[in-house]
């Protein structure tokens, strides 16, 4: 991926080198060829001609259209991670990243990944704007808070490489760097294994919804006050005012902050209290792998491979 | 300046500056050159201030750690250079201070169509400029020139408010003086002086004049709605209250990518006449130069979005703003390309204003073509929001426009003021800046693409040798804006009297006197012939 950039960037700057030097000569030659030899002199003019006018127009454009066609071909290739990525959450907030993995693990400022396999970032703000930037693997991907945005990259050499916010955030925003380190895939596995963890980010999800009193109208078992979340995530469901919608990350985020917004029919609006400020991005990341956990787990409503939409666009109608 | 300007000769022609004499005859005056003159002023200080807070971002990162100020002064710093070089220099510079003195003398007008309405643009400018420095004073503004959301309307503690006012007002400015280059173009061209023989300077200006008017609300607008939300939680763009932060760098970049435009498009006009004037030749593809102007104003406004790649905008809405970044590279490349060929059997002379029309060609087409790794989307990933693109920008901006502003002023000077400044002195001052400015700029391209983020007080050590390079030139370059300076006001008072018609220039302001009296002819001329007819001018005087 990064070489892919890399050989673009080469070819944009050769092209443009070629350009300028010709611009560049060709204007030094004029300006020596043709200087004022005599005050009085006074040259024929030369008022144009369409055909040079049509040839240096479309010769460029022609050139430039190779960029824009090599440019989106990049860029569509990583739009979408591929469907054997492992997940990592990063959160961020002024001023640091916090790194979430889905066995539980921990970090700030420090994303550890194994070599060879492509890593899925789901992004989230908690605050203003941030922008994570991996130099050394040529992406970035702004961190826009009120909605998720996914990154994805396959590192190929072990190391430790830089991570910058890349969009300008408050006071410390310069300070809101850390390291990559990638490893080989069995230091990975030994490094998971290192950090005690309060559980997978499934099971805190599970704790977080007990102490918040979710589970006392969410029951698992019939149908409570608000929907039985077994199985549910991945599907689609009806709503009250007639749309449906897929229930993906977006939409149970949207749910937990905002629970008046998209009322699933048969439920009523202003039961559920809206917990905007009162759970911090990185547990509602929890409570998503908590329910993500019980679609797979579930025995109700979803059966294995009917749910396409799910993984394919985990940031609802990013398209 | 003002007294040097006001010394009055016996022997003198009465002229613009010798008409009146007295505050007042400057600060209520309607006359397009005084106006002018008063632009040339206030704009020139907006510059200085926009340059100081310019060599101390500069001062700052001479080292790694961040030692000089705290982050909180240095994000000011930028947030300041930012606000003052776009808002209160770039965007006004040439049309407000050439464009005003020329566009009504090169057309064969008495002055625009609405004198008051000019000398009221002005007085909105410096109210804009004034609450721009009462944020300054009060202690200044943290959000970058951008003014990103939800940052600017909820998270920044400093004069967001005020800056925005200003912002705002000057926006006021710049529209009224757009509508006013509109209708005296269409309505006051004196006789015989139709669009296909208007001055490209006139095209340039007048292209300007239409984004001015149609995009600048837009950007009232926005900032506007920042400060509501800022002093009133409206949900706009607070996704916390409701709203959408990228809807603002929707409506931000509508105006602020055309608005690159207007930095740019008067300065394409400026090289424009220098080019044919000091190759003594008439330019090369006329209409294709004049009809570039527009097409790089209509397709302006459909390209906004390049700003916004890694937002996480639809992939699809990527594809089409970089397709249409590509068409906009097209007008531009005309350009270049006509003024090269105009060159062509020239008779080429290099005084200062050619020495910075060659600047601006060069530099320019290094700007631009950098333009197109930023339109190209899998690279522009990889180098947005990096030292990449402030290079990239700082060619277009520095070493285009305000390039072209110097050549222009360098060119223009003598019908201005009179008087003419040692040109010795200026062909040095236009080498230390291009010099300066390469030696400034070009090592950040490989900062950024080596992965310096912008915007960073403190930044990784391995970028040290690139940002001592530029920190250098930034002085080289300074000192190249400073000599500038000394020998033009020197020249006031005792540059040699300049005469009509200096360089043997084609135009019609060459062939009023200099300085121009009042109402810029002593008789309404009559036009009959096409602009930059050198070889006539020879057959008629000659042959």
């Amino acid at each position: 991926m990064a070489s892919d950039v890399d050989h673009l960037y080469i070819y944009l700057v050769l092209v443009s080198a070629v350009m300028t030097l010709l611009i560049f000569a060709t204007i030094f030659v004029f300006a020596v060829k043709y200087r004022r030899r005599s005050n009085d002199e006074i040259p024929a003019p030369i008022h144009g001609s369409l055909k040079l006018e049509i040839t240096w127009s479309i010769i460029p454009f022609l050139i430039m259209l190779t960029f824009f066609w090599w440019g989106a071909k990049i860029f569509f290739l990583n739009a979408t991670p591929p469907p054997n990525s492992m997940d990592v959450y990063v959160v961020g907030k002024q001023w640091m990243w916090k790194i979430q993995y889905p066995g539980g693990q921990r970090e700030i400022n420090e994303l550890h990944v194994p070599v060879g396999r492509p890593v899925k970032i789901t992004l989230a703000s908690e605050d203003v704007i941030h922008s994570f930037f991996i130099p050394a693997f040529r992406i970035k991907h702004d961190v826009v808070p009120g909605r998720y945005d996914t990154m994805w990259f396959t590192a190929t050499k072990p190391g430790r490489y830089h991570l910058f916010c890349a969009e300008y955030c408050g006071t410390e925003h310069s300070g809101m760097v850390g390291w990559v380190t990638v490893m080989s895939p069995a230091d990975y596995e030994t490094w998971l294994a290192g950090g005690g963890t309060g559980g997978t980010m499934a099971q805190q999800g599970e704790q977080l919804f007990e102490q918040a009193g979710c589970s006392s109208c969410h029951l698992m078992d019939r149908q409570g006050r608000g929907p039985n979340l077994r199985g549910v995530y991945g599907t689609q469901v009806q709503l009250t005012d007639g749309r449906s919608v897929t229930v993906d990350d977006a939409y149970i985020r949207e749910s937990i902050l905002n629970p008046n917004a998209k009322i699933i029919e048969g439920f009523r609006p202003n039961v559920m209290p809206n917990f905007q400020g009162q759970v911090s991005e990185e547990q509602i990341l929890q409570l998503i792998a908590y329910i993500k956990s019980l679609a797979i787990t579930g025995t109700t409503v979803a059966p294995a491979g009917t749910q396409p939409a799910g993984d394919a666009q985990p940031n609802g109608g990013k398209l | 300046m003002s007294t040097a300007l006001e010394q009055p000769r016996a022997q003198e022609k009465p002229n613009y500056l010798n008409a009146e004499y007295g505050w007042k005859s400057w600060l209520l005056t309607t006359d397009h050159k005084r106006i002018a003159v008063l632009y040339i002023i206030s704009i020139s200080a907006m510059f200085l201030l926009g340059g100081i807070f310019a060599m101390l971002i500069r001062l700052e990162l001479l080292t790694p750690q961040g030692d000089l100020v705290n982050s909180d002064t240095y994000n000011k710093f930028f947030t300041m250079h930012g606000i003052v070089m776009v808002f209160f220099f770039l965007v006004p510079s040439i049309p407000a201070t050439l464009g005003n003195f020329l566009v009504p003398m090169m057309i064969g007008a008495k002055d625009l169509a609405f004198p008051r309405i000019n000398l009221l643009s002005w007085y909105i400018y410096i109210v804009g400029a004034a609450f721009a420095i009462a944020a300054i004073a009060m202690g200044g503004v943290d959000t970058g020139w951008t003014f990103y959301t939800p940052f600017s309307t909820t998270y920044s503690n400093t004069f967001v408010i005020t800056a925005a006012v200003g912002v705002f007002v000057a926006g006021f400015s710049s529209i009224l003086t757009g509508l006013n280059f509109i209708v005296t173009v269409h309505k006051m061209r004196a006789p015989g002086m139709t669009w296909g023989r208007l001055p490209l300077f006139v095209w340039a200006n007048y292209a300007t004049a239409l984004i001015q008017v149609l995009g600048t609300p837009v950007v009232a607008i926005t900032l506007a709605l920042v400060g509501l939300e800022r002093a009133f939680h409206i949900g706009i763009f607070d996704p916390a209250i409701g709203g959408d932060p990228i809807l603002f760098q929707h409506m931000f970049w509508f105006y602020s990518h055309p608005a690159v435009y207007i930095m740019i498009l008067p300065g394409m006009g400026v090289v424009s006449e220098l080019v044919t004037c000091f190759s003594r030749k008439g330019v090369f593809g006329y209409s294709f130069i004049a009809g570039s102007s527009l097409s790089i104003a209509i397709i302006g406004f459909l390209v906004w979005g390049h700003h916004m790649f890694v937002t996480g905008m639809s992939t699809y809405a990527s594809l089409y703003f970089s397709l249409l970044t590509m068409f906009v590279a097209v007008p531009s490349a005309i350009k270049v390309f006509n003024w090269t060929a105009t060159m062509y059997k020239g008779s080429i002379s290099y005084e200062t204003p050619m020495l910075y029309a060659f600047g601006f060609i060069g530099l320019f087409t290094i700007g631009g073509l950098t333009g197109l790794f930023l339109g190209t989307l899998g690279v522009d990933v990889h180098l947005t929001d990096t030292y990449f693109v402030v290079a990239h920008f700082h060619y277009v901006m520095v070493g285009g426009m305000v390039l072209a502003y110097l050549g222009g002023l360098h060119f223009w000077w003598p019908k201005i003021t009179g008087k003419m400044y040692p040109d010795g002195w200026g062909k040095f001052s236009a080498l230390l800046v291009f010099a300066g400015f390469n030696l400034t700029f070009f090592p950040q391209f490989i900062a950024g693409y080596l992965g310096q983020p912008r915007r960073y007080h403190a930044y990784a050590p391995e970028f040290q040798v690139l940002n001592v390079m530029s920190t250098a030139g930034a002085s080289v370059l300074g000192l190249g804006f400073l000599i500038p300076a000394v020998y033009l006001l020197w020249s006031l008072k005792f540059g040699k009297p300049a005469g009509d018609n200096p360089w043997g220039a084609k135009g019609l302001e060459w062939e009023t006197t200099s300085p121009p009296p009042t109402f810029n002819f002593d008789q309404t001329p009559i036009v009959t012939e096409e602009a930059y007819a050198y070889a006539k001018h020879q057959e008629e005087h000659v042959g």
